[in-house]
């Protein structure tokens, strides 16, 4: 069965890019336009990995990793934080979170499909 | 991406939209961090999104727009209307910019200009959000190949100590390690000493620690960016411990120099295990200088860096010269020459009786034969590089057709002659074409039907006495006996009633002009292709079968013989001239008695212990005058999956057979392969027993 992953991001532009490139390379793909739509999706759903936005309105991509993290269910699932702020600050928040990495916009869908594939197998 | 363009348009279009708004909203209350908080978004994403979507110039003038409002979203610069009225006009710039409209130019370094001095005024440091990219440059690395320089095999040492609570960062240390072993060659060595008693353990913490010895081309960066995401959630260390290109070094260090140089033991501690004069590693886990699976990492490490160096050693040991194939070609007739003329010099000594002429002979014979065996298994090659080729082939085919193909081969190691392998390429190109585009179903299809969306296709080839078997097989949807039918009596070749079993409807996909595909395709379709192959193969005395199971599959079976150049032949006499059949197909020889030509009514069928075998009179065929004599021969032979007898005046014997092709002059003459010269120098021609068969078919 094709593993399951979520990506949560308000631009409806990257998550179609998102959506389009990761089912080119096998995968299933649930999308959510903001961390509280994402944690309301995730719910016990099974997704095998999660990829966020880090700026988003209603709850933001660190609030939706905590949140996701403090879920047993989630404990140990790959996080991928989208962002354009590839400040150490950010990157810090996200990873203390427990981002397991990130990926810099803008990317290709290569570079995507690459870190996907890197976290996720 | 034409349609993600369009996507990301009309995106834009509702956040300019939602941004005016909150701008406006904004302006009369300045202080709502909620409508600061949308403000920033909208620039965020219509920056993010448009450098994802090739509109840099958006997403470079949106940058000024979006650094400064990060910064009133930190309270550093506050809302003013000149701030608000500036926005706006740069809301509006964005605009023209989706819009395409290449506008003014000057107007939009006017506003960002404006943007940079708030900026300046707003004592900002050049830390914008997204002014870097380093990280992102590290992600691009990560897809290209290796660096150009780095070609050259090095060998690290990685060090790999990840924290113990990286598990709830969502990494899987096994991955990366997985990840290592696809950059080359590595031994993986994992450190158990730190795993606590059971009552103290936590099944949520990580206690393994890593060493890996890795041998990769890839350069030292690939490594790093395996562990780009830990790199701060663990200790990494990535030494280059053998760099050295010449395989003259002598063995590689010793244990207690890795111990010391990965600084795991003080030299002191080292000197006094060595004067203890044992094994170091056993020594120095004695005196707890070191634990144990520290040593054994280190053992690893010797290990994998001397067998990387005794295969640098092999690989110079095992050279060989290239030699022009033509040189080979001559050797070959050469030695072909010398078997003939070995054969009439035993021929003579025999008549002389000469014993010690007959011992000379024997010796020359002897010599020859092992000089012929020789000389052939030089021209032989392994099939496996070929089988490689296809590989290519494969994938460019699957991905061309959308199918999903994987490819496997075996017995790439079988040795066949050079010129039969070359020869063998382009029937096999058909075949497997055909296998991916008739057999190999569209995945979807092939998941209705419940098979693995992934088609297989297999190549494998192995030795069967004289002959080399060659098997292309795929897990496709098979050939449909209903469908050939349909199709062979649509194109003539068989007629609307005829019987025909499943093996002969089968054969027909080798007749010329059939094709059941159903459409044509660039690959195959044309109905050109599989007689072509058949011609190929048998022209290079080998045979084809097919094997098919509708819905599970086809197998293609190519009988070769091992080589082309001197083959085991059966001598046979008929009239003045000797003929020669190729050894491997003959089965028995039997007599043919004139009562038994009597008994069958004129029918040439002979009876072999109940068996009917029909035959053919060879002299019949050949249009040979004079009387044959009273008792003839029949050799019988296995053609084309039934036996069939060829009548000749007499059986001879055994003969090493040195194939001569015959010249333009007998290119007409179909019914043999070639000739040999005998002993006494005359000449014997090859039965090519498949055309003698079609001719004597023909002829009927």
């Amino acid at each position: 069965m094709a593993k399951v992953i979520m990506t949560a991001d308000d631009s409806a532009s990257v998550r179609q890019m998102v959506g389009f490139t990761l089912k080119g390379a096998g995968y299933d793909i649930v999308e959510a336009v903001d961390g509280q739509d994402a944690l309301g999706k995730l719910n016990g759903a099974s997704v095998n990995m999660l990829l966020t936005d880090l700026n988003m309105p209603n709850m933001d991509g660190i609030e939706l990793i905590k949140q996701a993290r403090s879920n047993p269910k989630y404990k140990f699932m790959p996080i991928i934080m989208l962002t354009t702020e590839s400040q150490a600050s950010k990157k810090q928040e996200g990873k203390a979170a427990g981002a397991t990495g990130w990926i810099v916009k803008p990317f290709k869908p290569e570079q995507l499909v690459a870190v996907v594939k890197k976290v996720l197998g | 991406m034409d349609q993600h363009r369009k996507a990301y348009r009309e995106e834009a279009y509702e956040l300019l939209t939602e941004l005016e708004t909150s701008l406006l909203e904004l302006e009369e209350t300045p202080e709502d961090e909620e409508l600061i908080g949308r403000v920033f978004r909208a620039m965020h994403t219509i920056k993010g999104s448009g450098a994802m979507f090739g509109f840099d110039d958006i997403a470079a003038f949106t940058h000024e727009v979006e650094t400064t409002f990060d910064q009133v979203r930190g309270g550093r610069i506050p809302v003013t209307k000149d701030l608000i009225d500036l926005t706006l006009e740069a809301r509006d710039q964005i605009r023209k910019m989706v819009d395409g409209e290449t506008g003014d130019e000057g107007e939009a370094t006017r506003i960002t200009d404006s943007f940079r001095s708030i900026l300046s005024a707003g004592e900002l440091s050049t830390e914008g959000p997204a002014s870097e990219n380093t990280i992102g440059e590290k992600e691009v690395d990560e897809g290209g190949g290796p660096s150009g320089d780095q070609l050259r095999e090095v060998l690290y040492r990685i060090q790999f100590r990840p924290e113990s609570g990286i598990f709830a960062t969502g990494t899987n240390p096994a991955r990366l390690l997985d990840e290592l072993r696809d950059l080359g060659e590595c031994i993986v060595v994992a450190t158990t000493d730190n795993i606590p008693g059971l009552e103290h353990m936590d099944p949520e913490s990580c206690y393994l620690s890593w060493d890996v010895i890795l041998g990769t081309d890839e350069g030292e960066n690939s490594i790093r960016d395996v562990f780009i995401f830990v790199e701060d959630n663990c200790e990494l260390k990535v030494d280059v411990i053998d760099d050295e290109g010449g395989i003259d070094g002598p063995a590689y260090k010793r244990i207690g120099e890795i111990l010391l140089e990965r600084g795991e033991v003080t030299s002191e501690d080292l000197q006094k295990a060595l004067s203890a004069q044992r094994p170091v590693g056993e020594i120095l886990v004695e005196t707890d200088a070191v634990k144990e699976g520290v040593v054994e990492s280190a053992l690893a490490e010797q290990h994998l860096v001397n067998k990387v160096r005794e295969r640098k050693q092999e690989a110079t040991a095992a050279s060989s010269i290239r030699v022009a194939a033509d040189k080979l070609d001559i050797l070959v007739d050469l030695v072909g020459e010398l078997v003939t003329v070995q054969a009439s010099l035993t021929q003579k000594a025999s008549i002389q009786g000469d014993s010690e002429l007959l011992s000379i002979a024997e010796q020359v014979e002897r010599l020859t034969g092992e000089l012929r065996d020789n000389t052939m298994s030089i021209r032989m090659l392994p099939i496996g590089t070929t089988f490689s080729k296809f590989k290519r082939l494969v994938r460019d085919l699957s991905n061309e057709l959308g199918k999903e193909v994987l490819m496997t081969t075996e017995g790439g190691e079988t040795e066949l002659d050079k010129t039969v392998i070359e020869r063998l390429n382009d029937p096999l190109v058909h075949i497997i074409r055909n296998s991916i585009d008739h057999g190999i179903e569209q995945p979807d299809v092939r998941e209705a039907s419940g098979k693995s969306r992934k088609g297989t296709v297999s190549l494998s080839a192995l030795h069967s006495g004289a002959h080399v078997l060659i098997k292309i097989s795929d897990d496709g949807a098979g050939l449909d006996p209903d469908d050939i039918r349909a199709k062979s009596v649509e194109k003539g070749l068989i007629g609307p009633n005829e019987e025909l079993t499943e093996a002969e409807l089968f054969a027909q996909i080798f007749a010329p002009g059939f094709s059941t595909a159903k459409r044509v395709t660039d690959v195959s379709g044309r109905g050109v292709g599989m007689d072509v192959v058949k011609r190929g193969i048998e022209t290079l005395r080998g045979s084809i079968e097919v094997e098919s199971k509708k819905g599970t599959g086809t197998t293609i079976t190519l009988k070769l013989p091992l080589t082309l150049a001197i083959i085991d032949g059966l001598l046979v006499e008929m009239g003045p001239d000797h003929y020669v059949i190729p050894l491997a197909v003959v089965e028995e020889c039997i007599e043919l008695k004139s009562e038994d030509v009597a008994e069958s009514n004129g029918r040439h069928i002979a009876n072999v212990r109940g068996e009917m075998v029909p035959y053919i009179l060879l002299r019949e065929l050949f249009h040979m005058d004079g009387e044959p004599p009273e008792i003839e021969q029949i050799a019988i032979a296995e053609v084309e999956g039934g036996r069939i007898g060829f009548v000749v005046d007499r059986v001879i014997g055994e003969h090493q057979t040195v194939i001569k092709t015959l010249g333009k002059v007998y290119r007409d003459a179909n019914e043999f392969s070639g000739a040999t010269i005998l002993a006494d120098g005359s000449v014997a021609l090859i039965l090519d027993v498949h055309r003698v068969l079609q001719t004597a078919e023909r002829e009927k």
